[in-house]
């Protein structure tokens, strides 16, 4: 098992790029969520406000 | 037909009222080579294998900065709008702005590389190919920074967005420019490279004024 | 008929419902192939004769360089249908599809750049693939960069899929010159990011992988179109409706 985490010696390397992966990926799926959801919060507000 | 050289005789003559346009160009070019062998050391054999690039960042940067002459003081005059409701095919009235433009500063580099390439320690057999490869890039430059002007005109202060926007469709320009250069430095033939600048200046010509022309009318509406 | 779905897709509140209950149906599929992908790349694959196990970066590196262009391509396409029939759901598109497409080009020259090391001891090589990625890079950015820069939003929109569209032609021509450059200057190393994946165990994830990804582009990049549309139609009555539904 630790045989395959070390990657034949490249671990930081395969690692560190599957790691950048998953954050770029993640940031991708999350960030339009938020938005929606900032965006549906400012609406509400501004419709109160008229 | 007419349209084109009326824009085009129209222009040339607002280039001849502003001679100092011309100067710059050479002093630019000049400057910049001249500033160069001060920021390392003046060895002949650095300097000529940096030669090509040198030249053609020369000519690139040269085109950017005054890109802005393109349409500016016809979008703060209002000719630019009369253009844009002209009868004349606005394409061809780009194509004659951009002839002119080229005419009054990629032309000037042209005829200044000779000295350039002297300064440089270019061998004299290479000056035509240098020459050359000079004419058919030069116009490219102008036609694809012509779309980049139009896109960002209406923008106030588009100068950095505009080398952003514009830099990467300059490669495949500096790629066979420099090429044909170093080629003829070497003593080797350059005709591939040229052909591909002559390519480049043909795919160009037909379709950049279109795009600009495109461009143009997304900006002013 | 086709003509009329087309039409149809071009209203923003059908497009929203439509993206709506499209969504989970491709981001279920998207997540699960990509995580089978990376797994499979990991653990399944055997270790390359060349590379050892620093070649299973191609899982990532290769669909990420894959989707940079193709959602590159896909932008312009859209581009060219937002100009000739002024749609705003096109327009869209292309706005949403360049972030997306720009982390892809991201991706692949980080991991690019990553795998380079270990296999020949400097953190960028100049080499045409390389090169051509990191230009695509400037391409969307410059794309981002003109739309954020115009202030009224329908013109921005244009401006930028003129020059998604400008971008796509020059992209095969960029890609050949710098071919042409790096075979002139070729270092005593060539590049062997192409690994031919001959075998089946190594070329399976390599493909669900980029499947995995597309799928994600498409989910993602309707998310990103629905909140470019709300925001922009926002006083419009299918935009207070869709307020009133949780």
């Amino acid at each position: 098992m630790s045989d395959w985490w070390s990657m034949g010696g490249y671990a930081a390397y395969v690692w560190s790029s599957f790691g950048i992966a998953a954050v770029v990926l993640v940031w991708n799926m999350v960030w339009p969520y938020v938005q929606l959801r900032q965006l549906r919060r400012r609406l509400r507000q501004e419709e109160k406000q008229v | 037909m007419s349209g084109f050289l009326a824009m085009l005789r129209r222009d040339l003559l607002l280039l001849a009222r502003q001679r100092g346009e011309a100067v710059h160009h050479v002093l630019f070019f000049l400057l910049l080579v001249a500033l160069f062998p001060l920021g390392t050391r003046p060895a002949p054999d650095l300097l000529l294998s940096l030669a090509p690039a040198l030249m053609w960042m020369a000519a690139l940067l040269a085109a950017l900065l005054s890109l802005d002459r393109l349409f500016r003081p016809d979008l703060d005059d209002g000719t630019l709008e009369q253009l844009l409701l002209s009868r004349e095919p606005l394409a061809l009235l780009v194509l004659a702005k951009v002839a002119a433009y080229w005419l009054g500063g990629g032309l000037i580099f042209v005829l200044v590389s000779p000295l350039v390439a002297l300064l440089l320690g270019v061998p004299a057999q290479a000056i035509p190919v240098i020459m050359l490869s000079l004419l058919l890039g030069t116009p490219v430059l102008g036609l694809i920074g012509a779309i980049g002007v139009a896109l960002t005109l209406g923008l106030q202060r588009a100068g950095v967005l505009l080398s952003l926007l514009v830099f990467p469709l300059y490669v495949p320009v500096l790629i066979f420019g420099a090429g044909a250069m170093q080629a003829a430095i070497e003593g080797l033939p350059a005709a591939g490279p040229l052909y591909m600048l002559g390519g480049l200046l043909l795919l160009a010509i037909s379709l950049a004024p279109l795009a600009a022309a495109a461009a143009l009318r997304i900006s002013l509406e | 008929m086709l003509m009329r779905w087309f039409h149809q897709l071009g209203s923003p509140p059908y497009f929203q419902s439509l993206a709506r209950r499209l969504s989970p149906w491709l981001a279920v599929p998207a997540v699960l192939l990509t995580a089978w992908g990376f797994y499979a790349g990991l653990v399944h694959a055997p270790p390359d004769y060349q590379q050892g196990d620093a070649f299973r970066i191609i899982y990532v590196h290769v669909p990420a360089a894959w989707l940079s262009l193709f959602v590159y391509t896909a932008m312009a396409v859209a581009g060219a249908v937002a100009l000739v029939w002024r749609m705003k759901v096109a327009e869209a598109f292309v706005i949403a599809a360049a972030p997306i497409g720009a982390s892809f080009t991201f991706l692949a020259l980080v991991t690019g750049s990553i795998w380079g090391k270990p296999m020949w001891g400097t953190w960028w090589v100049w080499d045409a693939r390389l090169t051509s990625e990191l230009i695509l890079l400037f391409l969307y950015l410059g794309v981002m960069a003109l739309e954020s820069a115009i202030e009224e939003p329908r013109s921005a929109a244009r401006a930028a899929s003129l020059l998604a569209i400008v971008g796509v032609v020059n992209v095969p021509i960029i890609h050949y010159s710098v071919e042409w450059w790096n075979t002139l200057h070729q270092g005593p190393t060539v590049t062997r990011f192409d690994a031919p994946a001959i075998e089946w165990s190594m070329l399976l994830p390599l493909l669900v992988s980029a499947l995995g990804f597309t799928l994600l582009f498409a989910w993602l990049v309707l998310v990103r179109m629905r909140v470019i549309l709300l925001r922009r139609e926002a006083g419009s009555r299918w935009v207070r409706e869709w307020l009133q539904n949780p």
